[in-house]
């Protein structure tokens, strides 16, 4: 594979960078000069491309590094919170008085494989995503969306396993639940 | 024997790292007697795949990209670099 002219690039790909950049920093502007630098650093690279993957998968894998150089930044300004801080949201899933059983029985989500057919459910998904506290949003991000391992995560936010698993479970508890109300509910899930 | 809460923090946990046997025993004898961490965990089964999935599409999507400002404000930029 070769690379196209790099005049292409920003109308090629800049809208999927500026889309992967912005689900993982939450803030447009940071995404813009995020999709700016990883241009400007592959057009200094370009005559490094090995040209075993697509252009696109290409820009991506830079656009990455730039967003965990990101990160590594504003981890020092905003550290992960402590896993021993209790989230109210999560608490009031379980009852404490009742062994911390489910404060709610979990449904039974119907019909999930068509679910992922619907643009609707994509778009209830975002939102779900959207809606979680940016460190989960985060932590959640780079390991189901783009695959990191808990040990690569460990190092990025410089956080403890045990720390870093606690936000994940939080941020599947309440995607789990944002979910369940706002497309698995009372509609049954099969609009 | 685990509380939800626990068993629900180990299946999550499941899919990041391998739980000690102890531990999937635990999770296992749980899931025998309570539908609400079956539940749950079919839940997380999804959630994994729904997050893989909306990765890919969001790569190839056609809506909410770069705004007109910036994308001529980065072209400029580009320009100055040749």
């Amino acid at each position: 594979m070769t690379l196209s002219h790099p005049d292409t690039w920003l109308d090629q790909h800049g809208d999927a960078l500026y889309r992967y950049a912005v689900m993982r920093v939450r803030d447009s502007a940071m995404a813009e000069d995020l999709v700016q630098e990883t241009l400007l650093s592959a057009l200094r690279a370009k005559d490094s491309f090995a040209g075993a993957a697509a252009e696109r998968t290409w820009l991506i894998a830079i656009l990455k590094n730039k967003i965990i150089d990101h990160y590594r930044r504003s981890r020092h300004e905003a550290p992960l919170p402590d896993s021993d801080d209790p989230d109210a949201a999560i608490e009031a899933m379980f009852n404490e008085a009742d062994e911390d059983h489910w404060a709610r029985m979990p449904a039974v989500w119907a019909n999930p494989d068509t679910a992922l057919e619907q643009a609707e459910f994509w778009r209830a998904f975002q939102l779900c995503l959207e809606g979680l506290p940016a460190r989960q949003a985060q932590v959640f991000a780079l390991t189901e969306l783009d695959g990191l391992t808990t040990e690569e995560l460990c190092k990025v936010l410089e956080a403890q396993p045990s720390n870093v698993w606690v936000m994940l479970h939080r941020a599947r508890l309440r995607l789990r639940e944002c979910l369940e109300q706002g497309w698995f509910g009372a509609a049954g899930g099969n609009r | 024997m685990l509380s939800c809460k626990e068993v629900s923090l180990l299946i999550s946990r499941s899919y990041d790292a391998r739980l000690t046997w102890r531990q999937r025993l635990a999770v296992r004898l749980h899931l025998l007697v309570c539908e609400a961490c079956r539940r749950f965990t079919e839940q997380m089964r999804f959630l994994r795949r729904a997050g893989r999935a909306f990765a890919d599409r969001q790569r190839d999507s056609a809506s909410n990209g770069l705004s007109a400002d910036a994308r001529d404000h980065i072209r400029r930029t580009l320009r100055g670099q040749d």
